[in-house]
Parts: structure tokens; C-alpha cells; sequence
């Protein structure tokens, strides 16, 4: 086995051309993201002004590909003559914040969950483990449609979503960090430090979590992607972020009934929605790939 | 002829890069002899020997020539390959727990390989299956045939895999590594077989082994391979007599052989004492039945025994990794702040000053801290300050994730309250002690070889300057010269450092050269125990006697004599 040496986890990654493809892509949504009312102003656009010029009696879009003009570089929101251009850049607001938000937090309980459950083992780590086959199969769906019911109007609904879908977004996590960890346990350089008196702190720190920093980044990429995508099964099921602000996930829930007249309206958040997954997907990959110390190429 | 390799270049393409396995290796096998390749790990053998099989990977690229019969097998038809794999080729692999399928019985495996060639009825079959179990020398072999492999013995499943080899009357028998992974009894046994085999169905074994007493024991020829390339081929009792080679010759001179062993210590203070300790698995599995063991200050005890004895249960027992049954492990105090001062020191050895050991009737008990060890956490921290511990394989002992300094400082980080600079000298001294560059410690585990991981390991048990040492099998998993050079290592360091040593080891040769008094344990008890020229050279138990009769000599006219000599082990 030859393991070459030279190579650094980040030359390995600009290697893999999917890679670095995804990991453009996403950088290019972020900064998209970032600048999206300076890129709806250019044409003078915001995603909240309706322009019922744009639309005709029966409110479908004026013109070709769904209103596609100088102005309108998307087209148009039938009904309304909202600019979807300025609706799709705003929405990948909403998409990574709830995105980024919820895998923090499911992260977050699901590695403090895995790695105590698997170290300390017992009653605890029995405890827990029924706990996260509890929530596996929790129809939390049904649970959130019924939540929304419930909460006051006053909370803020997307601070609610990110809770709900980080709350529920954990187990996953949990159960793969404590498998880690128990096969970290019998590795024989954490019997090796456990002989030399290390504590659990110390044995948590220096030991466990290096070893595992690689499995919580990949698998962070690899959230990311579906909790965009939870969010935008919510908001299509109306239940998620509540208008006028801007969300892929209802724009493609009102799009679908418009489909056969204006196909555009699906298209444009549709494909945004799609590179923004597979771009993670393709970019958690590389870096699984990458990170191992251990990987031959 | 039978299996005639010439001018064999294998080599692997990874990563853009072309690096040759082997390079116009050759030789020739004739009927009813035994061809041992030997070398050391990354000489290319294995390789050789998949490369006859047809079976290595995609990414290698192969020239030259290999004909068995008068057949060339360089570029054969995959068909025809597969109809001589099993057929005419019979293959012994070095793992027989993994290489048979756990779920099917050892029967329904050997019938499968036989319906594969032939066709048979199933009775047929079956009872060609309890003939080759027989022929293996298996006692009962009907109830081996209904058996699954983990019912099975180490041994008992690399007999059932030759007689799966020589399912189909191979003309060729590949033999990688066969008795590597069995206890020294059991090789015995395996190696006899093989002999009387060559004899019986008049085939020609391909013996490949890094051990020169398996080669002195079986072997007609040796070839010796070195990074790839042949640098001597040889009669057996020509290559040991008079190796022309220096490599061969450096290769025989590692060999641990029996000869002087090391001279008793002035008697020290006990540092170590264990008393009827008594290790249960559970409530049917007994690992160690009462065990009592001395260890005084500065001595070396070896502790051997056949796998599955529970020497290594001890060495954990030790180190408060196992709860015990019954019984104390009794460890002297050690003292406080001793190794604090001398970090300013420049030389590796001076400052580290001699521990000084209290009776262990004042220690501290392992064994019962270890029954609680959340309760007695402060305890067993601090009990675990004055022992060191050196595992088998230093791949897996080292965090992959970290630095070679930082593994080093982990004991110091633990237990000394000492800055990054004070430490990082002391890493540097421990470096040098276990004859490493400095620069080294910036390197991670897998850049390094398995010889420097385990020096670094050793530093890391010695960082505390402990006054005892664990070491678990420290050299088993290293290629035979680079254990030489350990071994050395150890011994000079114990010299100068002066720890304690409970050396735990199945090689008694290599237990020899190092201890001090020998301790021998069977199925958890141990028989015998007494200074090393006792037990090694006089020794009064039957299974010592035969344990040590067992051991090929790397030597093969000696080692033809001890056969004849050497009472029928038991299998």
C-alpha cells in the first residue's frame, strides 16, 4: 500500500473536477444570495412589487417563455407580475438560511447525542438509542402541519421551521456518530490512551473527535442539501415560509398548477432548487474523499 | 519441468506513478519439491504468487514468463485460468478464519471446490470430502465436514483448507504465509502435513514465508527476494551453511536464535505483584484461572504462551483496561515529580533519574480500582502514570489524526504539568532516545514504516519514565530485521532507563534474548516460571518441553534432527 504524502486534503479536492464544480456552484448561489437585491435592482426589481402589466386578464404572463423581457429576465409570477428573477435570487436566501440554520443545529444535538451515547455506553446509551428509533420513525410531517396550527401567529414562522426540521433532522446523525465512536472505542490508540490515564475529556478531545471531524463535515454537506430540501417541501405544502417572502418551495407549489401554461414559472426555482442539492452532494463527495488520510487514488 | 517463472516484472500504476513490485524475477519448480520464496514485507513474494494464480488487480501491468507444464499462463484465457485455480493449482491462504465463508459448513465449501472441477453425484462427493479430511489428518472428519468455521481451531481449519487445496490432485500447491497466523504447536503439525503430502500425491509446493525456520523445517529451495529482484537462489542446506548473498546473510543473522541468555539483575524491590488473580469473560469463559506473578524493579518477565492462554488478558489487567474476577495486581507507588525537572537536559538518558520503587505491598491495586473505573477514575489516572505500555501492532496504537510529537506528549499533557516548550524538549530527547530524528515528530503514523511507529510508540510508554513497562507481543507484527533492530533498541533502553518489563510474547526465542526470568502460561494458568536459563533450556513441564520443541530452528540439518527427535504434538 502506498499512501502518497505530499498530497494535502485540499489538492486532493481541487482534483476532483465534480468537486469542484459543486463547490463553484455553491459559492456562486451564496453570493447570489448575498448581493440579491443589488442583482434584482439592476433591472430595477424587487420580489414584493406587483406588475399587473405584465400579466393578462386571465393572469397568465404577457409574452414569450412566461414574460421573459428586458426587465423581467425570469419572466414573470402569473396572477401577480411579481419578477421571478428577484423572487428565485431572494429565495435562495430563505433556502440556505433555513438550510444552514437547522443542519447547525441538528449537528449540533446529533454529535453531543452520538458521541456520549457511544463513550459512555449502558443505560445511557440504551436510552438514547430508543430515543432516536422513537424519532425515526415520529411522523414529524404530520406533526408540523398540525404545529403550525397551534403556534402563535406572533412567532416568527421561519425561526419555527428552522427549529422544527432541526429538531427532527438529528438521529441520523446521532446513530452514525455513535457507531464511530464505538468503533473508535476498541481502536487500539484509544486503549492506548485510556492506559495512560486519560480522562474523558481528554480522550473526547484528542482522541475521538479528530477522528471524527471528517465523518460530521461530510455529513454536514450532506444535510445541508436535504434540509434545503425540507424546507421547500413545507412551504410547497403551504405550510413552511408564509408570503410575500420569497421561498423555492412555494413558488413551486403554486408553479405546479400553472404547468401546462407556463412552464418557465416551474423551471427557473426548479432548477435552482436541483443545482443547489446536487451541488452539495457532489461537494460533501469530494470532501469525504478528500479528508481521508487513508484514501488511494 | 513443472512451474518454470522467467524474467517476471510486475508493476502497479497509482496515481500516474509506475512502481515495480517485482523486477525479472525467476526461477523453476520441479515435481516433489519444496520452493520457498522468501523476504521481508514489500519484496514482492505474495505478488509473485498472485501473479501465478492469475489474480492480481486490474492496475498491474506483467511481463516475462510463467508456464506451469509447459503452458504459458501470462495471458491465458480467464476460462482457462479459472478451470487451473483449484484444478491443477491448490492455494493455502494465511488466514484460514478468513478465508473460508462463515455461514456454509467446511464440507459444503471443500464439495462446492470439488463440484466446481468434477462432475460427481453427491454421495460422491461426500465421501470425497471425508477422505481428504482424513488424508489432512483430522481426526472425525465427519463431524469437521458438519462443522462451520468458527467451531473450528486455527488449526483444525488450515487442515480442512489444505485439504480443500488439494481437492482436485494439484500438480502445484501455492502455500502463502500457511502457518503465520497458528500457534507454534499447531505449525508444527501444519508443516509435518505439508511435508508428508509433497511425499504422498507427488506435488510441488510454492512455499511463501518471511520465517527462516519454516523455511530450514519444509523448504528443498530457497529463493530470496529483495525490493522485488532475486539476490539468491539456493539449495536449503547451501543457503544457511554459506549464504553468498549480503542481504541473505543479514536476513539469517535477525533470526532470533537460542543461545546466551541475559544474566539475573541484583535483586530489586517488587515494582509488580500479582496474586490469584482469577479474569472471567464470562460466566463460562475463564481467561486467567489464579495467576500470581513477582516483578522486582529493573527485571524483565516474560510471559509466554500459545494465543487463547490469556497473557494477553494480563498485560490488560495491568493496565486496568479488564475487570477482574477475584484476586489483587498490586503496583508500587510511584514517585511524584521525577521526571519534571530534567527536561533542560540535552542528552536522552541522563536526568531521568531511577525510580524509586516501594514495596507493592504499599501499592496500589489495580484490579480492584479497575472493578469501578468511573468511581476510582482519580485513582487509576494516577496508577496509570507509573506503567507504560507497548502494543502489538503500532499502525493502530498511534491516532492516525495525529502527530508523531503529539501522541509522544499525550502521557506528559496528561500527567505533568509542564509548558509547550518544556515538553517539546522532552519529545525531542525521547526521539533520540528511541534513535529517531527530531524532524521526525512533525510526521503523521502513516508516513512513517511499522519499524519507526513502534520506536515512537515506545517513547510514548517511556515519556514518563515509568517504572514499569507492558510491553504486549512488541515485535510480532514487524518483518524479522526490523524486529532485530527493536529488540536492540529495547534492550538498551531498559539498560539505561532501568523500568520494569513484563514482556508478553508467543517467540520464545525473542523472549529469550530480552528477559530476565520466563513465565509460562497454558489455558490461563501458568505451568512454569523461573530465570530464563531454567525454563528455556532445562524446562520441567510437558508443555514447555513441547512448546519448545515445536519451534522450527532456522537451521535445517538441526532442525531435521529436533523433528525426529520431537515427540507427536497433539493437533
Amino acid at each position: 500500500m502506498t499512501v502518497d504524502v505530499s498530497r494535502h486534503p485540499l489538492r486532493s479536492l481541487t482534483a476532483d473536477r465534480w468537486a469542484v464544480a459543486g463547490g463553484v456552484t455553491i459559492v456562486a448561489f451564496l453570493l447570489v444570495a448575498a448581493a440579491a437585491p443589488l442583482l434584482s435592482g439592476l433591472a430595477g426589481q424587487d420580489p414584493y412589487t406587483y406588475d399587473l402589466n405584465a400579466v393578462s386578464d386571465s393572469g397568465a404572463p404577457i409574452g414569450f417563455g412566461g414574460g421573459i423581457s428586458a426587465d423581467h429576465w425570469f419572466g414573470v409570477e402569473p396572477m401577480t407580475g411579481r419578477d421571478l428573477f428577484a423572487i428565485v435570487v431572494h429565495g435562495a436566501r430563505t433556502s440556505f438560511l433555513v438550510g444552514f440554520a437547522a443542519t447547525a443545529l441538528s449537528m449540533l444535538i446529533g454529535v453531543v447525542a452520538g458521541v456520549t451515547a457511544g463513550y459512555f455506553g449502558g443505560w445511557y446509551d440504551r436510552a438514547i438509542s430508543r430515543f432516536i428509533d422513537v424519532m425515526f420513525g415520529f411522523p414529524w410531517l404530520v406533526f408540523v402541519i398540525a404545529l403550525g396550527a397551534i403556534v402563535p401567529a406572533a412567532f416568527p414562522k421561519q425561526l419555527l421551521i428552522i427549529l422544527v426540521i432541526g429538531l427532527f433532522g438529528w438521529p441520523g446523525v446521532a446513530r452514525v456518530v455513535r457507531g464511530q465512536t464505538i468503533a473508535l472505542r476498541q481502536r487500539t490508540f484509544v486503549v492506548a490512551a485510556t492506559a495512560l490515564g486519560a480522562g474523558p475529556g481528554h480522550l473526547l478531545r484528542h482522541q475521538y473527535l479528530p477522528n471524527l471531524v471528517s465523518t460530521i463535515i461530510v455529513y454536514s454537506t450532506m444535510t445541508i442539501p436535504s434540509m434545503i430540501g425540507a424546507e421547500a417541501a413545507l412551504s410547497f405544502l403551504g405550510v413552511g415560509v408564509p408570503p410575500p417572502t420569497p421561498a423555492w418551495g412555494r413558488t413551486i407549489g403554486d408553479a405546479v398548477a400553472w404547468a401546462p401554461t407556463d412552464p418557465m414559472f416551474l423551471v427557473f426555482p426548479g432548477t435552482a432548487l436541483f443545482l443547489v442539492t446536487l451541488a452539495f452532494n457532489l461537494f460533501g463527495d469530494g470532501l469525504r474523499d478528500a479528508l481521508d488520510p487513508r484514501t488511494i487514488r | 519441468m513443472l512451474l518454470s517463472v522467467q524474467d517476471l516484472t510486475i508493476s502497479f500504476e497509482a496515481g500516474g506513478d509506475l512502481s515495480e513490485a517485482t523486477r525479472g524475477v525467476a526461477f523453476e519448480l520441479r515435481r516433489g519439491r519444496v520452493l520457498a520464496l522468501v523476504g521481508e514485507s514489500g519484496s514482492g513474494k505474495s505478488v509473485t504468487a498472485m501473479a501465478i494464480l492469475g489474480l492480481l488487480p486490474g492496475t498491474a501491468a506483467v511481463r516475462g514468463s510463467i508456464t506451469l507444464e509447459g503452458e504459458q499462463l501470462l495471458g491465458a484465457a480467464p476460462d482457462r485460468l479459472r478451470e487451473l485455480r483449484g484444478g491443477r493449482i491448490g492455494t493455502v491462504f494465511q488466514e484460514p478464519m478468513a478465508a473460508f465463508n462463515p455461514v456454509f459448513t467446511i464440507g459444503d465449501q471443500i464439495g462446492e471446490a470439488i463440484r466446481t472441477h468434477r462432475r460427481l453425484t453427491s454421495a460422491a462427493v461426500r465421501e470425497r470430502v471425508g477422505d481428504l479430511l482424513g488424508t489432512v489428518g483430522l481426526d472425525d472428519p465427519e463431524r469437521i465436514a458438519r462443522s462451520y468455521p468458527h467451531q473450528l481451531s486455527g488449526g483444525q481449519l488450515q487442515r480442512s483448507m489444505i485439504a480443500m487445496a488439494i481437492s482436485c490432485d494439484p500438480v502445484l500447491l501455492i502455500a502463502d504465509e500457511p502457518t503465520t497466523a497458528l500457534d507454534v504447536t499447531a505449525q508444527a503439525g501444519i508443516l509435518d502435513l505439508l511435508r508428508e503430502l509433497r511425499g504422498r500425491i507427488d506435488t510441488a509446493i510454492l512455499l511463501i514465508t518471511h520465517d527462516m525456520g519454516v523455511v530450514a523445517d519444509l523448504a528443498d529451495d530457497v529463493v530470496v527476494l529483495e525490493n522485488g529482484r532475486v539476490v539468491e537462489c539456493a539449495p536449503v542446506a547451501r543457503l544457511f551453511a554459506e549464504p553468498a548473498h549480503e542481504y541473505t546473510k543479514t536476513l539469517l543473522d535477525a533470526v532470533p536464535t537460542f543461545g546466551a541468555t541475559r544474566p539475573a539483575p541484583a535483586a530489586g524491590a517488587g515494582i509488580l505483584s500479582i496474586r490469584d488473580l482469577v479474569v472471567d469473560y464470562s460466566s463460562r469463559v475463564r481467561a486467567v484461572g489464579g495467576v500470581s506473578l513477582e516483578i522486582a524493579a529493573g527485571e524483565v518477565l516474560g510471559l509466554v504462551g500459545e494465543s487463547g492462554s490469556g497473557k494477553s488478558t494480563i498485560g490488560r489487567v495491568l493496565a486496568g483496561l479488564t475487570p477482574v474476577t477475584s484476586g489483587a495486581a498490586l503496583v508500587a507507588g510511584t514517585s511524584p515529580v521525577t521526571s519534571t525537572s530534567p527536561v533542560t537536559s540535552t542528552s536522552p538518558v541522563a536526568g531521568i533519574s531511577p525510580v524509586t520503587g516501594t514495596s507493592p505491598a504499599a501499592g496500589i491495586d489495580i484490579a480492584r480500582l479497575a472493578r469501578h473505573p468511573w468511581r476510582n477514575a482519580r485513582a487509576l489516572r494516577r496508577a496509570r502514570s507509573g506503567i507504560g505500555i507497548v502494543f502489538q501492532d503500532p499502525a493502530s496504537s498511534l491516532n492516525p489524526r495525529r502527530t508523531v510529537a503529539d501522541s509522544i506528549a499525550e502521557p506528559l499533557v496528561l500527567h505533568r504539568d509542564l509548558t509547550v516548550a518544556q515538553q517539546r524538549v522532552r519529545v525531542g530527547e525521547l526521539l533520540d532516545a528511541v534513535q529517531l530524528p527530531a524532524a521526525m515528530g512533525r510526521r503523521y503514523p502513516h508516513e512513517m514504516s511499522g519499524g519507526q511507529r513502534q520506536r515512537v510508540a515506545i517513547a510514548r510508554a517511556l515519556a514518563l519514565n515509568p517504572p514499569l513497562l507492558i510491553a504486549d507481543e512488541p515485535t510480532s507484527a514487524l518483518d524479522v530485521s526490523v524486529q532485530a533492530r527493536i529488540l536492540a533498541l529495547f534492550r538498551s533502553l531498559q539498560d539505561d532507563f532501568g523500568f520494569a518489563c513484563l514482556f508478553i510474547s508467543h517467540d520464545l526465542a525473542v523472549v529469550e534474548q530480552l528477559a530476565h526470568r520466563v513465565a509460562v502460561m497454558h489455558r490461563g494458568l501458568i505451568v512454569e516460571q523461573g530465570s530464563t536459563e531454567q525454563v528455556l533450556h532445562n524446562p520441567q513441564h510437558p508443555y514447555t518441553q513441547r512448546l519448545l520443541a515445536a519451534i522450527p530452528v532456522a537451521d535445517p540439518q538441526r532442525q531435521a534432527d529436533r523433528r525426529a527427535a520431537r515427540v507427536p504434538a497433539d493437533h
